[in-house]
């Protein structure tokens, strides 16, 4: 009674710290703190989405028209270009004019955005500090570029993460299901005793390999081998996560599914028979029928750890954080950016923050999962009585 | 010819011999009853006659079994077109876990019946063979688990009745029922009798007496007596076949 509150209590606190510290990427600016966006004091425009400062410093929106100001060319100024408006001299020998050059150089030049540390803002700065948004959840969500670091705007599109994630789990499951089935499948029905007596506990000890073993495995075995089969550059690719987390759901597969045919009543089994159905009709038309709950909770709970895995996918999936278009490109998970980030993200920096919103939405997914398993089992064992 | 016969069947589930020079034959269109106390081999027995012991583990058979002349332990013997042939109805009732028509039409369907014209019309013969009809017609989409245990039984009786087998095999078909359920399954098989030939093993002394046309008793393994019914309960031959039928033991 008290473990389990405690435990219930625990879990609990760790989920609101969770959401608490991902909640805090949407109050913040995009901007790293302390530097600004100036624009010259007679431009009109007062606010901007981090989506269009980032379309604006990678030169994709070239007029403030397009932003509904004037019609003038945008100027893209960071503090390193000074160099090339003024002289060494000028700038002074400890640099102690660079902010005074830096006003005078906003004034002068009408369509100018500039990106500067607020050390170098003169004592009465002429241009105009632009507002920036905050990052909006749906930008968070369907954003597509994860540039967490990016100067001037951090790029927070989690969409690839997404898609890289759920990706590898499919083609997981795509493999390890069937294989999975036909092994549970061997073991209930056609197996000896003495050889499922052997080959089960091996199939369970697979379980209990440690994570990092089978990325090696991945790492050395199945990443060279894709490589070579299909002629690419590289053969850290999503194909090769899903088949190391093929392999990993395996046994949980396995497993459960093998224990949900056994309990497949004789009677049942009899009656088939006992009609004229040979031996596969019957696995086919009533163990599978029968054992679909525990089969489809096997599965969901495969996908549940290929889901949440972390160190094997982050050998050899080649993290390249770009929407997968095949199994043949490289792809980066959740889980993967979590575990590659977290260490140099500074501690409370909106990085820092974004990386904990990933793992609310990798708990919200893996929660979905573990849900659709309990209404799965319950629907049907309440079919069965 | 009989329709079925054992000649010096020996029976072994490992080490142990359930059945020791059984040799049994019975007549088409008959219903021999297998009585006995429990753990006599006469579900054993029964269960030969379809090879639903090739399920169990390590056991071993010798002597031969002919149904209908053909060996049914030879090598060539297709098992599924013998189960077909031999149809089963076992001690509790074991509908699927599908509704009442979907159990019917199961046998039609695995043995490669894929018209539904005929299926729709075996099934329903098939039901109302069993006295079933009236009582399911409305619901047939209705999972089999909604009825009573007896029409359940009875279910399962036309489920095995619709592949059209000529043997029909009854482990304790009514163990598990109520006398009203129990009563409606024993008319069934005065009826049945006149299409097929009828094995049942039952526990109920009255029920085999009521039912059967011969009677076999079985005790530790062996055959003591096997003849009519008649004889069996009034001047059985043998002194244990008295003892039991008398219920002096068992």
């Amino acid at each position: 009674m008290l473990s389990s509150a405690a435990t219930s209590i625990t879990v609990v606190l760790i989920v609101f710290f969770l959401f608490i510290e991902g909640a805090g990427v949407f109050t913040k600016k995009p901007i790293e703190e302390g530097f600004l966006l100036v624009v010259h004091s007679t431009n009109p425009i007062q606010k901007l989405e981090p989506s269009q400062v980032k379309d604006i410093f990678d030169q994709k929106i070239t007029n403030w028209k397009q932003l509904g100001g004037k019609n003038e060319p945008i100027v893209l100024f960071r503090t390193e270009d000074i160099t090339e408006f003024y002289s060494d001299e000028e700038l002074g020998e400890n640099f102690e004019h660079f902010p005074a050059k830096i006003d005078e150089y906003v004034s002068k030049t009408p369509g100018v955005i500039a990106f500067f540390s607020d050390k170098y803002k003169a004592k009465n700065f002429h241009g105009k500090e632009l507002e920036i948004n905050k990052i909006k959840i749906f930008e968070f969500l369907s954003g597509e570029e994860w540039f967490p670091t990016a100067q001037p705007i951090a790029q927070m599109g989690v969409k690839a993460l997404i898609y890289g994630t759920l990706w590898v789990s499919f083609g997981a499951i795509l493999l390890a299901l069937p294989i999975g089935l036909a092994a549970a499948i061997y073991l209930s029905e056609i197996a000896r005793k003495r050889t499922r007596n052997i080959l089960k506990p091996l199939i369970e000890l697979l379980a209990g390999i440690p994570s990092v073993v089978y990325g090696f495995f991945g790492l050395v075995v199945i990443v060279p081998l894709i490589q070579n089969v299909f002629g690419l550059p590289v053969g850290e690719t999503g194909l090769a996560g899903s088949i190391v987390l093929a392999i990993m759901a395996l046994p949980t597969i396995i497993t459960i599914s093998e224990d949900a045919m056994r309990t497949t009543p004789r009677a049942m089994k009899e009656a088939s028979l006992a009609l004229g159905a040979s031996h596969w009709q019957t696995i086919y038309k009533v163990v599978i029928p029968y054992s679909a709950s525990g089969i489809t909770a096997g599965a969901i709970l495969g996908i549940g750890r290929a889901i949440g895995e972390t160190m094997a996918v982050l050998m050899v999936t080649g993290n390249a954080a770009i929407i997968p278009h095949t199994l043949l490109a490289p792809l980066r998970t959740i889980p993967a950016t979590i575990a590659a980030e977290l260490g140099e993200a500074a501690n409370g920096g909106l990085h820092y923050q974004s990386l904990f919103a990933l793992g609310c939405i990798l708990f919200l997914i893996t929660f979905c999962i573990n849900m659709m398993v309990e209404f799965v089992t319950n629907r049907n064992s309440h079919k069965k009585h | 010819m009989h329709k079925i016969e054992s000649k010096n069947i020996n029976f072994y589930y490992g080490e142990t011999q359930a059945l020791h020079d059984v040799s049994l034959s019975m007549k088409e269109n008959t219903v021999t009853a297998l009585i006995g106390p429990s753990g006599c081999g006469k579900s054993t027995y029964l269960r030969l006659l379809n090879r639903m012991n090739d399920l169990i583990d390590n056991t071993k058979l010798t002597g031969t079994i002919l149904i209908e002349g053909e060996d049914i332990y030879a090598k060539n013997t297709n098992v599924d077109d013998l189960r077909k042939n031999v149809g089963m109805v076992f001690q509790k009732p074991n509908p699927f876990p599908k509704s009442i028509y979907e159990n019917v039409a199961y046998g039609l369907k695995v043995n490669g019946i894929t018209d539904k014209k005929i299926i729709e019309e075996r099934v329903i013969t098939s039901i109302e063979q069993v006295a079933l009809w009236g009582e399911v017609k409305d619901k047939l989409k209705k999972s089999a688990f909604e009825l009573s245990g007896g029409q359940q039984q009875r279910l399962c009786i036309a489920r095995a009745l619709a592949i059209q087998p000529s043997i029909l095999l009854m482990d304790e078909p009514t163990s598990a029922l109520d006398p009203i359920s129990t009563s409606k399954i024993e008319e069934l098989i005065y009826e049945l009798k006149n299409k097929y030939t009828i094995v049942i093993v039952t526990h109920n002394m009255q029920q085999a007496g009521r039912v059967s046309d011969t009677t076999a008793f079985f005790y530790m393994g062996e055959l003591i007596e096997y003849d009519k019914t008649k004889t069996i309960f009034t001047k059985p031959s043998q002194k244990q076949t008295e003892d039991y039928i008398t219920g002096r033991f068992g």
